[in-house]
């Protein structure tokens, strides 16, 4: 028996529009980065996002003199909003290697003109992700000790900690995300050098384009070396989120002690991560003038992975709420009724409206065609997913296993500064990113154009 | 017109060599360069106002080490002799040496003598010699031939992974509680063994490596 799904779109419906061909293609999208001057747009979003970046420098600063009791943590609440917030920009990154690994090792047509927008966001966030924990430490100038390296102290990080393990896979991670990035991204920039007209330009794009010359050897090591890397960077950002949840499961403080962790991390990465690239789809949809090249198509396609990582994050959230009323830890249930009903009740329930409840609406064709409904959907799942992750961090400590111990977080203004300074950071890339480098993959959607041609 | 010409490449190779030199000598420098001597100051030995010669006074004369560093069996600090310590030998013998002369204007003006350190420790670590020599560990362990110095130099990096490799396996660095003292001690095969030492002296290695036991 085969399986009909419902379609709102024709099955021959365009991913790009029919008037787009190969040379239109190719200086549509690398004028947008061989351009004299960059329009308005670009530098009044650029200034607002540098000015967002230079908070956070301020903060860190006074943060890295003052200490971290500037912000709101205290004991018991000693993992405050700098992990939270960690663990949002890393699920927002991995989400930019799903769309972009996952979806090329299924061929979805889609994926070929949102990959550059979800790697561009994935190296903008991690970045912000990676100075999270190292601000979080007491004494930051010593972070490399977590590096296993060779030192007259004698001592060396803790290997059977999960801690540890995320240290390495978010640094592999990191690794891997820029040299598939760049593996991409070759053919586009030798494409941009050939279309250059100034002798600077030819000569960057050039350096950077490794002597590209669209050889046909060329082209199918560079096809192979990034199926590889795709089959690799897959699992691998799967494994790289479940170790963030297991920094949590392998705590004994109630509400964190659960198996079902890592999956639920992952989950949360799937809905955020698409989220944010469906918002920067739209922004640079229209920014860019992007209109037959990022088609309703492709919105559809986040949209509909979006519904997915919702469905699969209100399943986690059913066996979270299970666990603690079905287990006989009194510990677990305990956490679990305040974290519902006390303190931190209203980062739960809205949380939940915004990443379960609302985006039940993506069911419906005519919302996943309206670009403003998507725009914010998206925007409620990335608040929603802040709120969960904060709400997560700080519920389990203030209603730790010990009642005499119990406490509150508040976050203090420090706390907000270096989170509009990691968004700035991560707006002022992503515009770099926008400038500098093609946004979206003009080798693939030429794949597209031709498929779409001869059909 | 092509935009790069024939030696284009040999830059760009040139380039990506002298990148990968770059990482190698920096890795190199962050490995090496903490354990060369002048780092380390290991077989230095730092000017002193008198030259005092711990080989003449010690597997010369047989003088004990308890004899000028007093405090060694009781308090944290091995305790740097006083001038009057000095003055019972000299204020007989060798009087008006001039190798002597800060030692006298020492004891004339009743200002103690400004030595300069030779084993210098982070205040951070709290180290404590009198449970060292009460476990049975011979100064000799730390000092080096010492009786044998001709002027006091730096026998160890003072690292804490030498700390550490004592801290977590101390059996070979201990010696029966009446020989703690001599500076030529040998093991022998009548030597209780290692084990045993540790047995007699109460040794437990299960919190020997924790933070807190050096820095609190």
């Amino acid at each position: 028996m085969t399986m009909t799904l419902p379609r709102e779109f024709l099955p021959d419906a365009p991913v790009v529009a029919p008037d787009v061909t190969l040379t239109s293609l190719s200086e549509e999208v690398s004028g947008r980065v061989l351009m004299d001057r960059a329009p308005l747009w670009w530098w009044i979003g650029f200034a607002i996002a540098f000015a967002l970046f230079t908070v956070l420098i301020i903060q860190m600063g006074w943060l890295f003199i003052g200490g971290i009791g500037l912000w709101g943590v205290n004991i018991p609440v000693a993992w405050g909003l700098a992990i939270a917030e960690y663990v949002w920009w890393i699920a927002l990154a991995s989400g930019g290697t799903i769309v972009s690994a996952l979806f090329f090792l299924t061929r979805s047509p889609w994926r070929s003109a949102t990959n550059r927008i979800a790697e561009s966001m994935l190296l903008s966030a991690a970045p912000c992700a990676g100075l999270m924990p190292i601000m979080h430490l007491g004494r930051p100038g010593l972070f490399y000790w977590l590096f296993p390296y060779s030192n007259v102290m004698g001592v060396w990080p803790q290997v059977r900690s999960p801690l540890w393990w995320d240290f390495i896979c978010l640094l592999c991670y990191i690794l891997m995300s820029i040299m598939y990035y760049y593996a991409g991204i070759l053919p586009d920039l030798a494409t941009v050098r050939d279309l250059a007209k100034s002798r600077f330009k030819q000569i960057f794009y050039g350096i950077l384009a490794l002597g590209w010359r669209g050889s046909s050897e060329e082209w199918r090591n560079q096809r192979i070396v990034y199926a590889i890397m795709s089959a690799i960077m897959a699992p691998m950002v799967v494994s790289v989120h479940s170790v963030v949840g297991l920094d949590f499961a392998g705590g004994l403080t109630p509400g964190w002690h659960d198996t079902q962790f890592p999956p639920y991390f992952f989950f949360g990465a799937v809905i955020s991560g698409t989220a944010v690239i469906m918002m920067l789809t739209i922004m640079v949809r229209w920014g860019c003038g992007l209109h037959d090249v990022l088609t309703g198509y492709h919105l559809n396609a986040l949209a509909k992975v979006m519904l997915v990582g919702s469905v699969m994050l209100g399943y986690a959230y059913v066996w979270e709420a299970f666990g603690p009323i079905y287990g006989s830890d009194v510990a677990e249930r305990t956490e679990f009724f305040q974290r519902i009903f006390g303190f931190t009740a209203p980062l739960f329930w809205s949380e939940k409206i915004l990443t379960v409840v609302i985006p039940q609406l993506l069911w419906l064709p005519l919302v996943r065609r309206n670009q403003l409904l998507l725009f914010l959907i998206s925007g409620g799942i990335i608040v929603g997913m802040w709120q969960e992750r904060v709400m997560f961090v700080t519920a389990s400590l203030e209603h730790n296993s010990i009642p005499s111990r119990w406490g509150v977080f508040f976050p203090t203004l420090w706390d907000w500064a270096a989170l509009a300074g990691t968004i700035g950071l991560f707006l002022t890339l992503f515009f770099l990113f926008l400038r500098f480098a093609p946004i979206v993959s003009i080798a693939e959607v030429r794949e597209v154009v031709e498929a779409e041609r001869s059909k | 017109m092509a935009i790069f010409g024939p030696r284009a490449n040999l830059f760009m190779n040139a380039a990506l060599l002298g990148v990968t030199g770059a990482v190698i000598v920096l890795l190199l420098a962050v490995w090496v360069v903490p354990v060369i001597g002048y780092n380390t100051q290991e077989r230095f030995a730092p000017q002193q106002p008198i030259p005092f010669s711990h080989k003449h006074h010690v597997s010369g004369l047989g003088i004990d080490c308890r004899y000028c560093h007093t405090e060694v069996e009781k308090s944290a600090d091995a305790g740097m002799p006083s001038t009057a310590i000095c003055m019972t030998c000299h204020s007989q013998i060798w009087t008006n040496a001039a190798m002597l002369a800060p030692d006298r204007q020492s004891l004339a003006t009743n200002t103690p003598i400004r030595w300069t350190r030779v084993y210098t420790l982070p205040d951070y670590v709290f180290f404590d010699h009198s449970i060292h020599i009460a476990k049975g560990v011979g100064c000799t362990e730390c000092h080096g031939p010492i009786g044998d110095m001709a002027l006091t130099w730096k026998a160890r990096t003072l690292y804490m992974s030498w700390c550490l490799s004592c801290h977590r396996d101390p059996a070979p660095h201990l010696r029966p509680r009446d020989e703690v003292f001599n500076p030529h001690w040998q093991r022998t095969s009548a030597t209780p063994s290692g084990a045993a030492l540790m047995a007699e002296y109460n040794i437990h290695t299960d919190n020997l490596s924790d933070c807190g036991i050096c820095h609190r």
